[in-house]
């Protein structure tokens, strides 16, 4: 097993200390997938911890000017490490005036992803810092439960309006209730409410559009005007709210009534699915 | 005592009582014929820091009244912080500030004399004291280094706000690395932290006389107050330092001030093995970075080869986890050589039932006053005052 990988150029450097700095917001911990392509930030969530999932993908030649990997074997080509994502983004956002960055997998008593950071100094010296996040190499029959997630067929898919909006109004109303309902229909509505006791309180969208390809086929013969609803942990929505510092170039929402709520994100090339299941 | 101080020099005072705060929860206030002298040391008696403050840094100064003795004392630390909180708002609106002893009223009175008019007084409660006074030589230490505060303002940028000691040595090609120290029981528990290291190339430092594999380790929170100090004054910082587990010294000095924070280092386990080391053997350790940081070279052009790692993905991958170590090299945590300084912590024991130093660090006051030579008959050197003044 082996992997290297080098940085050069610094808005690559830039787009990936930022993505590293989302998968922190979203995960205390994650499992991060190296294959000769791709590279892929996997949160699986238990059930009993709310069964969020996360899958997010990049592809490696984007950011990486070397990028070398050898994994398990020739059939299995691909390696999993799970660690702490803070570790991870803490050591990228040294690297902000940096040289260049290098990632290897190493094993120092135990196996860590190194993190070099050549520094640029005011001086022509060189200043190194170097991270040792110890990771956890998940063995190969473990890596069934970190396939990447099927999409379900979805009742409504709707584009969703700016997330910084959403956030600020989701702040809110998680002040008031535990639970979100979040409805969409196929005539670019979407609601946010909440429903406790004493009061009632819905935010509502409009003109969001939805997109052609996911709403065509499953969907149909339904009216567009009918709601499709899902009752979610309004922590959970918050969290991947908070999660996104920049407003990413697509933003869609899939809804399966009752079952399972589906972000599906782009930032440039970065792609992010964030599931959260309903509660029953 | 009276002393004025005006302009800048007000957020110059204020920068000192803040790198102080971080060590101790007292303030000993003393005025000298060479300045005033401001004091302080944290309760276990591991950390000393004092800022010396010459005539000239203020307009006006008086250390005594005359024909009277000068009066020294020591006040909360929380109550002087607050008189230069926020050091924005010192810098904007002070103009000048005013910081009287004795007289009629038995306060310590600092009075800021602000724009339009606004002048605020503090009042501050004291308590009589003896002079607090640790003994410490820097010229004694075999290792020096100095650089400008940035240089290692950004040396340690990297280290994460909660990281409690840092490690401080020479590696190969005479870098200086700063790595982030583990404890033991961190570094054996499953859930590992990381490690950060930083290597810097000798080219930044002003001085660094320094053998390649000497270390030593220290708490980062105090040297950071010190540091910000140095920073924010475009000050050199030096480090004096010996042995492990023996004082080490940090000190800036200009014209007009000077201030040294005396630190405890970590000694050598002792846990590990009893046989004690000779300080040849302790020098010819590998030096910090026995298994990383690669020079510019390596950096460059490194092989992935030597990257390989032969690990088992299967289950019993934990296995590869359970061998017992840090990633620091023995070098850096060589057996304990009990011998020269046994003494110490027997007089530490004895002097502070109460407040032993946390993990291994020495009381560095008792560590450096019993050196042979030191060692005084009677009382006069008052390492800390009584702890229950009569006020």
């Amino acid at each position: 097993m082996k992997f290297r990988a080098k940085i050069v150029d610094a808005a690559c450097l830039n787009h990936f200390t930022r993505v590293s700095a989302m998968i922190a917001k979203l995960a205390k911990t994650c499992t991060l997938r190296i294959s000769p392509q791709k590279l892929n930030f996997i949160v699986s969530d238990k059930v009993a911890n709310g069964g969020v999932s996360m899958w997010c993908e990049l592809e490696q030649e984007n950011f990486f000017s070397e990028f070398q990997m050898e994994g398990v074997s020739a059939e299995n080509n691909a390696i999993y490490l799970e660690l702490l994502s803070e570790n991870l983004s803490r050591a990228l956002k040294t690297a902000q005036n940096a040289r260049a960055l290098k990632i290897k997998l190493t094993n120092k008593h135990f196996p860590c992803l190194t993190v070099s950071i050549e520094l640029l100094s005011v001086s022509s010296s060189s200043r190194i810092v170097t991270h040792d996040i110890p990771v956890k190499v998940i063995p190969r029959k473990l890596w069934k439960d970190l396939q990447e997630p099927t999409v379900p067929v979805s009742d409504v898919s709707i584009y969703l309006p700016v997330l910084k909006t959403m956030k600020s109004i989701v702040e809110k109303m998680k002040n008031i209730s535990n639970h979100l309902i979040i409805e969409a229909n196929l005539s670019g509505e979407l609601n946010l409410k909440i429903e406790t006791e004493l009061v009632c309180v819905t935010t509502h969208f409009k003109d969001l559009g939805n997109p052609q390809s996911a709403s065509a086929d499953a969907s149909q013969d339904r009216d567009p005007e009918q709601m499709a609803e899902v009752h979610i942990d309004i922590r959970k929505l918050l969290q991947f709210l908070a999660g996104q510092q920049v407003n990413p170039t697509k933003a869609v929402c899939n809804i399966v009534s009752n079952k399972i709520i589906h972000f599906d994100l782009l930032h440039e090339d970065v792609s992010l699915q964030y599931f959260i299941p309903a509660f029953s | 005592m009276r002393c004025l101080v005006t302009g800048g020099n007000v957020k110059v005072l204020g920068k000192a009582v803040h790198s102080l705060s971080r060590i101790g929860d007292e303030l000993y206030l003393e005025p000298l014929e060479d300045g005033l002298s401001l004091r302080t040391v944290n309760s276990s008696r591991s950390a000393y820091a004092c800022f010396l403050f010459a005539p000239l840094f203020f307009q006006q100064y008086q250390a005594a009244a005359p024909g009277q003795e000068a009066l020294r004392c020591k006040i909360l630390m929380k109550s002087f912080l607050a008189v230069f909180r926020s050091l924005a708002t010192v810098e904007r609106s002070v103009e000048k500030c005013c910081i009287s002893l004795g007289g009629r009223s038995s306060r310590l009175v600092v009075q800021l004399h602000c724009r339009y008019g606004v002048r605020k007084t503090h009042n501050l409660s004291f308590q009589d004291c003896e002079s607090l006074q640790a003994v410490f030589d820097p010229a004694l230490c075999s290792n020096v280094l100095r650089a400008p505060a940035r240089v290692l303002g950004e040396a340690v940028l990297p280290f994460p706000p909660a990281l409690a000691e840092v490690t401080l040595g020479i590696g190969c090609g005479r870098r200086v690395i700063l790595r982030s120290y583990q404890e033991e029981e961190e570094a054996d528990s499953t859930v590992k932290a990381m490690v950060t290291e930083m290597s810097i190339g000798e080219e930044d430092f002003q001085q660094l006389q320094a053998q390649e594999g000497v270390a030593i380790t220290f708490c980062l929170k105090e040297f950071r107050g010190l540091l910000s100090f140095a920073e924010s004054a475009n000050l050199s910082l030096s480090v004096h330092f010996d042995a492990p587990g023996r004082p080490a010294i940090f000190a800036v000095k200009d014209s007009l001030l000077d201030g040294h924070f005396v630190l405890a280092t970590l000694s050598e386990s002792d846990l590990h093995s009893p046989a004690p080391r000779s300080p040849e053997l302790r020098r010819l350790a590998p030096p910090l970075q026995a298994h990383s940081t690669p020079h510019l070279d390596d950096f460059a052009n490194d092989d992935i080869d030597s990257y390989m790692i032969a690990m088992e993905t299967t289950v019993d991958s934990e296995g590869s986890r359970a061998v017992p170590s840090t990633s620091l090299s023995p070098g850096l945590r060589p057996p304990c050589s009990p011998g020269p300084y046994s003494e110490d912590n027997g007089a530490e024991a004895s002097t502070q039932p109460g407040t032993p130093p946390p993990k291994k660090f020495r009381s560095l006051f008792f560590g450096s006053i019993l050196a042979p030579a030191h060692s005084p008959p009677g009382p006069s050197p008052v390492l800390a005052e009584d702890s229950e003044g009569e006020g």
